[in-house]
């Protein structure tokens, strides 16, 4: 094998680690994009500016937050402001270059389903809903998306558009009046993916150290396009690794703590 | 005027069955001893409204207390999906309740124009959104100067807002600080509010800048200590996050919810959170 080994896991968030540079204001969202933009801030993006929508901004966590508003965020920050005010004045006010998401569902065109599974008066599973990402994907500059492949997750057609990407491709924003760049990268477990500048399309761009074509499309639910320039993604550093994993080995002490006697609410 | 009293009686004397009821706080001092004293005294056919309604609004509805949910993301943050709220919308479970849901950007708006008092919030969202398609609330207006098409949803106004709160002087001024949502918005939207405190003290000594709702806008404050466990309160104790990991079980079985209910929330008192905190406070 390799002279360090890594999980899928931990490959795709280094990789969108990587994407974020030290400029750039990022919209994080809870889960694998809060991951990815803090390893990003702990090696080589030390100045990005970090916020969640609970009004923190300029966050700087030693652990990741369970929800997007634990005190850690709020103590680490550089400002926490009001949610209407983050809403308002920071997100739509055109503040955020970045805005980074997760999707449990997401179409070719990076068209995001957050709400239900199935019809949405009769859902077959209902979901939490859009919260923040309606307007992060309309307001911020760019929208990167990190999630694992899965023909579930992946599929031809989402069930509900909780969030605009760039709905049946090529200009649809624009018709639309957005004037922000919508979806540009895609992240997964195995490769990294970016809109094709004219159809919009997500296209495989790089694969992840050990990853075939025939795995991403095995877990993706729609025909996958390929760069004719395919590359390999670089493999993570040692430093990278490291970030990630003490990252990951801080978080779990600190969340495992609490009742004991099952007291939960 | 803010008048400090026990919280049954506050809970008794500003909600009944049929209100509109918002139990705020955006991760942060969510006022889960007001929304079991709730539970307790039995209310029921409230419109529950909440950006981020998680475990408290899961055992509100569960318990069958619910009619309709305005909210923008339910879930249990970091670990899943609200197990009881669910059970209501797939199965029917105590019975279906009704849904207007929305993003948190308009729910924000929607909370700010109530406490403006005006009609209606505007902002720039929703595009291409799905929501529009299944609620009606959600419409859209022309500016007037640059004939931009912007989303509009209506203010919200509730009956009575609950909020969880750091402190409060012996005037009834209320403190709140760290992560401070939209609750000063939605104190300020609604009729009545009622405010559950860690403690009272002489003096604020808050920044001059401080969130403070002055107390000629609150309409009673009960002292309870841990009234926001397992949510936290900055600078008394942190959020339980083991306790939020083990509501998804809990939750996930109608019996064992209705025993842990039983256990926790009709057969206790608000006094119960203080000891639930306890071990919590070291590390605040």
């Amino acid at each position: 094998m390799s002279e360090v080994d890594f999980t899928p896991d931990e490959m795709m968030t280094i990789a969108a680690a990587r994407a974020l540079s030290n400029d750039d204001v990022c919209f994080v969202g809870i889960g694998a994009p809060s991951a990815a933009c803090n390893v990003a801030r702990l090696t080589h993006a030390p100045d990005i500016t970090l916020i969640y929508e609970s009004g923190t901004i300029g966050t700087a966590p030693s652990v990741l937050p369970l929800s997007i508003g634990d005190g850690e965020l709020s103590d680490t920050a550089v400002t926490t402001v009001s949610v209407p005010e983050m809403f308002r004045y920071w997100l739509q006010g055109g503040r955020v270059t970045i805005g980074f998401l997760g999707a449990a569902q997401i179409d070719r065109f990076g068209n995001i389903n957050t709400t239900v599974i199935g019809d949405y008066d009769s859902p077959k599973t209902r979901l939490p809903g859009g919260g923040g990402a309606p307007e992060i994907a309309s307001s911020c500059g760019e929208i990167f998306i990190t999630l694992k492949q899965s023909k579930r997750a992946m599929v031809d057609r989402i069930d509900f558009v909780t969030s605009f990407g760039h709905g049946e491709g090529g200009n649809h924003r624009g018709r639309l009046g957005l004037d922000t760049k919508g979806p540009t990268l895609m992240v997964t477990d195995l490769a990294v993916w970016k809109a094709d500048p004219e159809s919009r399309e997500f296209t495989v761009v790089s694969l992840h150290p050990g990853v075939s074509r025939d795995m991403v499309q095995a877990t993706c639910g729609w025909p996958v396009r390929f760069a004719t320039a395919l590359t390999e993604t670089p493999r993570p550093t040692g430093i990278e690794l490291s970030t990630l994993r003490d990252l990951n080995a801080r978080t779990k002490a600190a969340h495992s703590g609490g009742d004991k006697d099952g007291e939960a609410a | 005027m803010a008048q400090f009293m026990p919280l049954a009686d506050a809970v008794a004397q500003n909600l009944g069955s049929g209100d509109t009821a918002a139990f705020e706080g955006f991760t942060h001092l969510i006022p889960h001893a007001s929304a079991h004293e709730a539970i307790r005294q039995g209310v029921k056919d409230l419109t529950l409204v909440r950006m981020t309604p998680d475990v408290i609004y899961d055992q509100l509805i569960g318990i069958g207390a619910v009619r309709k949910l305005i909210f923008s993301y339910a879930g249990n943050p970091g670990v899943g999906l609200l197990r009881r709220l669910r059970d209501s919308v797939e199965n029917g479970w105590p019975h279906r309740i009704e849904l207007e849901e929305h993003s948190h950007a308009a729910m924000a708006n929607a909370y700010e124009a109530g406490a403006a008092g005006l009609p209606f919030a505007v902002f720039r969202g929703y595009k291409g959104a799905e929501l529009a398609r299944v609620n009606l609330n959600i419409r859209s207006v022309t500016c007037p100067f640059t004939g931009e098409e912007l989303a509009a949803v209506p203010a919200i106004r509730p009956d009575v807002t609950f909020i969880h709160a750091q402190k409060a002087d012996r005037k009834g001024n209320v403190l709140i600080e760290g992560i401070v949502g939209v609750q000063k918005e939605a104190v300020l939207a609604a009729r009545r509010s009622v405010v559950t405190v860690e403690e009272i003290v002489d003096d604020l000594a808050s920044h001059p800048n401080a969130c403070v709702l002055p107390h000629w806008t609150v309409t009673a404050i009960a002292v309870v200590p841990g009234g926001a466990h397992p949510s936290y309160a900055h600078g008394y104790y942190p959020r339980d996050n083991a306790s939020y990991i083990a509501w998804d079980s809990i939750a996930a079985d109608r019996d064992t919810f209705l025993a842990w209910m039983k256990q926790h929330v009709l057969d206790a008192r608000p006094e119960d959170f203080a000891s639930r905190t306890r071990h919590l406070r070291s590390a605040a």
